[in-house]
């Protein structure tokens, strides 16, 4: 593995990054390189196309979207410090760690998974999953299998669930509370 | 009372086939008679010193006269034997379930085996000999199959396949561990003097740790079902005490082989034999029960004209499996474990939804109804003079070591396991596997098929076992609760199905992958996704027909499970309120709609509730419902199911669901529509009028609305074409009025939302919100003004769109709702 302080320190702002995230130097190490990797030109950032390059990824119903989640609107690259991040989320859970009362709230968080999950519903950004945005969503999860209406009539079941309000979209406070705990071992993902 | 006829009842049975034994001996000047017919005997067996019966063969003396009616009890005496035994044991589980605040404290098995006592008790007084115990052929072939069966049918795959690594590991090495320590330290305590002088060896002492070993599914299943403890505790110790068997079969084999060939025979290649005789057992059991698994599947594509039938086929050929596995001595209990794992989702997709039913209830009835049976004979086979061997420091030291050794068996595998899992294993949660490692019937069966030639000390050993068996299920059994409540040990989670979760975990499926695959790392989610990937490709095109593979989908099955549940609900509160009527004031028209046109129409039915306070969300049980759930206990994995039926305030989201109408998924559209149509128009028409009247100074005409159904060939939904008719309530119901164009233009669905006007075209125009009008509704709050009407609206089946009312009361569309339906909500 080389020596890890060395290449812990080839790694801009890493101390703050393992602040952030929770992660171990072990992990951090393992993620830089694999930045690395998935950065085939070296440019030290990675674009979509890097992305696009993991075949598996293609074949995900939701792949795209993903990819998207990494980018921040507007911005078209994804350096290591919003990588790591959004990784973040999916790290097994401390059960150790201190709470302190004003901390915000750890990235791997049940809400900001959720959170991260909503985002991905919710393309135009506006704050709510409107009836399109999960058709589209079902359609893509479900598409093959499944006939246009009876995907309509899941939808609109769906939202009907989960939407107290009654605006006919599901903000993101009504889809935290509709979601039931997520199986454990859909959490987490060993890095 | 009730209580003192049961057991008046039981009495009166046990006197009776007492006598019944009774005159059997003096029917015949015997011969003795070896066995009963084993093909139907179940739990009875003639012991040979006592009572015989008349044989077959022996031709009757002459007669005299024609006799009218003639005593003919050794014709039938097995089956009535049998028959009477499985009435008694029943018996004594309805009695046991009688008094709920006894079965919460003492669990049901524990409770059977002391009514076992009782019973044993009256037939020794009887017969002065046990003459019906627990034989280990009826109940290594009669009773314990179907309970195997059932548990793995209903096994939750998903959770049993991501976990599988900790339960092999505890499976193979704990029982291994156990096995070897308790033997090796019960010699050396013999070796110590603590046990007096006893004719055995430490060969014999291992077998004893061997049988002494496995941890029993019936027992788990008899405490644990009414402790809700979290599922991945429940199928740690469930699934182990499943997959044990494996090594179990193969300790006892090998050890009794090597009590037989005696000491100095065994050398380095009799070990090996055993040690490749593990990986034969149990990997030829298993891959024996993925055969059958295969089997069934692939029969139960063909089988669609036999329905009636088509759920016996998978209890024979789970059956076969059994002892097809026994034949070629490989581990039964493996191999049915995984015929039933692995065959589930097929034939549950590939059978009719009656069917699955009926298997379901079956298996349930049959495993429930063995599970009873065992524990009452392991009651009666203790009132038996003649096994009894006491020897306190051997019953003693071996309670002791079986406990300790588990317990520390279970801590060290668990510290080893968490090393390497995503999700650590508790320390309370280990202490309750620990704890819950119970030995059962199985352990009895092993024992009481050894051989006293080889081994003299056999009641010593038999009697042991019985003392270990009463211990854990009862003592332990009456402790888990409290145990479990003391520690804090997480419960199962109940989480309701909604279609949010399960979109949610999909998307978290693939979410998940797809960090997996952007870290490049292979973890849980790589085989997941494989195994999906080669399950759908090939498996399902082998063992699925080709309609139920295009319904495969998770979320669409809880859709459609979702919806059912509603219907079910609905005439269940229908029933209550003495009619559909959710308003009393529109009774008849629901009433006549239903009765007309039978059940499958109910959903169509308009449910506008007057009178909220009317809504008793009591907490009846819902029994249509529960057919669609499990509600039966024991054996069942979904342990918690029954309490969840229980109460009915949680299900005010289904009442919320309820209240719009119900979408029934298109392939249940089979009637004539336009038949259909005319009757429910002529009906509704002339309801109307007479709500009318009535209702005139209440409410404003109510908008029965009917909604086309979503149908290929239905008309699109455009715009309203009266324009009176885009008023905030009851969109829906003007757009069969409108044109009736061809269906083809589904997909001009006008945009529901800008206009409120209902996607008619969409299947359940019933969920969409109300607009600006309507306040919102928290769930399980029912509309009762006719703003909300038009989400009550019914589906209809025709694609033709006619609204009796709508169209009668085209004039009263325009009020507005008097009130916001908000300020009527009682609290529920």
């Amino acid at each position: 593995m080389g020596s890890t302080s060395s290449t812990l320190l080839k790694i801009p702002n890493v101390e703050v990054l393992m602040q952030e995230t929770g992660f171990s130097p072990a992990h951090m190490i393992r993620l830089h390189d694999r930045f690395k990797a998935l950065d085939k030109e070296g440019r030290g950032h990675l674009c979509p196309q890097d992305f696009g390059a993991i075949k598996e990824l293609a074949m995900n119903p939701i792949g795209d979207r993903i990819i998207g989640a990494f980018f921040c609107p507007g911005k078209e690259t994804v350096d290591f410090h919003t990588f790591v991040k959004i990784l973040a989320h999916f790290r097994p859970v401390d059960k150790n760690r201190p709470k302190e009362p004003n901390s915000p709230e750890p990235i791997n968080s049940r809400s900001n998974k959720l959170r991260f999950a909503f985002q991905l519903y919710d393309q135009d950004k506006d704050g709510k999953i409107s009836r399109d945005e999960l058709l589209k969503v079902l359609q893509a999860m479900l598409g093959m299998q499944v006939t246009e209406e009876q995907l309509e009539s899941i939808a609109d079941r769906t939202i009907q669930e989960a939407d107290l309000d009654r605006d006919d979209a599901i903000s993101f406070e009504e889809f935290r509370k509709v979601s039931p705990e997520i199986l454990h071992s859909r959490c987490f993902i060993k890095v | 009372m009730a209580f003192l006829q049961q057991f008046a009842l039981l009495l009166a049975l046990l006197i009776v086939f007492s006598t019944s034994c009774k005159a059997a001996a003096l029917e015949v000047d015997s011969v003795e008679v070896g066995h009963n017919y084993s093909s139907k005997s179940t739990a009875t067996e003639d012991t040979s010193t006592s009572t015989n019966n008349s044989t077959d063969g022996q031709a009757p003396s002459s007669i005299t006269t024609l006799p009218i009616v003639i005593w003919k009890w050794h014709h039938v005496e097995t089956p009535y034997l049998v028959a009477l035994w499985i009435l008694t044991c029943w018996l004594c589980k309805l009695v046991c379930e009688l008094n709920h605040n006894v079965t919460s404290v003492i669990p049901e098995s524990g409770l059977l085996i002391i009514l076992g006592f009782i019973l044993g008790g009256i037939v020794w007084g009887a017969d002065k000999a046990q003459t019906f115990k627990l034989i280990p052929v009826n109940f290594f072939y009669y009773l314990l199959p179907q309970i195997v069966l059932d548990a793995s049918y209903c096994m939750p795959n998903k959770l049993f396949f991501s976990n599988l690594g900790a339960i092999l590991i505890h499976a193979v090495i704990g029982t291994c561990w156990n096995a070897g320590t308790v033997g090796v330290a019960l010699w050396a305590c013999y070796e110590g003097g603590a046990m007096g002088t006893l004719n055995i060896g430490p060969l014999q002492f291992l077998l004893f740790g061997a049988l002494m070993s496995a941890v029993d599914p019936v027992a788990v299943i008899g405490v644990f079902e009414e402790v809700h403890v979290n599922e991945v505790l429940y199928i740690l110790v469930f699934g182990e005490s499943l997959l044990n068997d494996g090594v179990t079969v193969v300790l006892y084999n090998v050890f009794d082989a090597f009590v037989s060939l005696g000491g100095p025979k065994i050398n380095a290649a009799e070990m090996i034999k055993g040690i490749v005789s593990f990986f034969v057992v149990s990997f030829g059991g298993s891959f024996l029960g993925v055969v059958f698994a295969v089997l069934i599947s692939m029969l139960t594509r063909i089988t669609k004209n036999v329905q009636v039938i088509e759920a016996g086929f998978i209890i024979v050929l789970g059956y076969l499996s059994y002892l097809t596995a026994e034949m070629l001595s490989l581990s039964a209990i493996l191999s049915i474990t995984f015929c039933g794992v692995c065959c589930q989702k097929y034939i549950n997709a590939n059978m009719d939804e009656k069917s699955v039913i009926t298997l379901r209830y079956t298996l349930k009835m049959m495993a429930n109804g063995s599970e009873t049976m065992i524990f009452v004979f392991l009651g009666v086979s203790a009132i038996d003079k003649t096994i009894w061997v006491w020897n306190t420091g051997f019953i003693l030291l071996t309670l002791f070591f079986v406990v300790a050794f588990r317990f520390m068996g279970v801590f060290f595998l668990n510290w080893v396991l968490n090393k390497s899992r995503l999700i650590p294993i508790d320390i309370m949660d280990q202490f309750v596997m620990g704890y819950g490692g119970l030995r059962g019937a199985v352990a009895y069966g092993l024992a009481a098929i050894l051989d006293e030639k080889k081994i003299p000390e056999k009641n010593l050993m038999l009697g042991t076992t019985l003392i270990v068996v009463y211990f854990t299920v009862i003592l332990q059994g009456i402790s888990m609760k409290p145990l479990v409540q003391w520690l804090k040990v997480k419960k199962a989670t109940q989480s309701d199905l909604t279609l949010n979760g399960k979109m949610n975990n999909r998307a978290f499926e693939h979410i998940l992958t797809a960090m997996e695959d952007i870290c490049g790392r292979m973890g849980d989610n790589w085989w997941t996704r494989h195994w999906k990937h080669f399950d759908e490709k090939y498996v399902c095109w082998l063992l699925m027909k080709s309609d139920a593979r295009e319904h495969n989908d998770p979320i669409f099955g809880a859709f459609h499970k979702l919806n059912l549940e509603d219907a079910s609900k609905y005439i269940t509160e229908g029933e209550r309120k003495g009619s559909l009527a959710f308003i009393r004031n529109y009774d008849s028209a629901s009433v006549d709609f239903k009765k007309k046109l039978a059940l499958e129409y109910a959903d169509i039915m308009p449910n506008i509730m007057a009178d909220i306070s009317e809504y008793d969300f009591g907490i009846d049980n819902v029994p249509v419902n529960s057919v669609m759930k499990n509600t039966i206990p024991s054996v069942s994995l979904d342990i918690h199911e029954q309490d969840r039926n229980r109460s009915m305030p949680n299900d005010l989201s289904a009442h919320h669901i309820l209240d719009q109408h119900l979408y029934k998924s298109r392939r249940d559209v089979r009637t004539n529509p336009d038949e259909m149509q005319e009757i429910f128009q002529r009906t509704m028409r002339s309801r109307l009028e007479s709500f009318k009247s009535a209702k005139m100074g209440v409410n404003p005409a109510k908008k029965l609305s009917k909604h086309p159904k979503k149908d290929s060939t239905h008309k699109p939904n455009g715009k309203p074409a009266d324009p009176h008719r885009t008023h905030p309530f009851g969109d829906e119901d003007f757009e069969f009025s409108a044109d009736s164009a061809s269906s083809s233009e589904i997909a001009g669905h006008f945009p529901r939302r800008s206009t409120n006007a209902p996607g008619a075209g969409v299947d359940n125009p019933a969920f969409i919100p109300e607009m600006d009008t309507s306040p919102p509704i928290a769930q399980g709050r029912l509309p009762w003004t006719p703003t909300n009407l038009r989400r009550l609206a019914p589906l209809r089946m025709s694609t033709h769109s006619t609204d009796s009312f709508a169209m009668a009361d085209a004039s009263v569309d325009d009020e507005v709702p008097e009130e916001k339906p908000g300020t009527h909500h009682t609290k529920l």
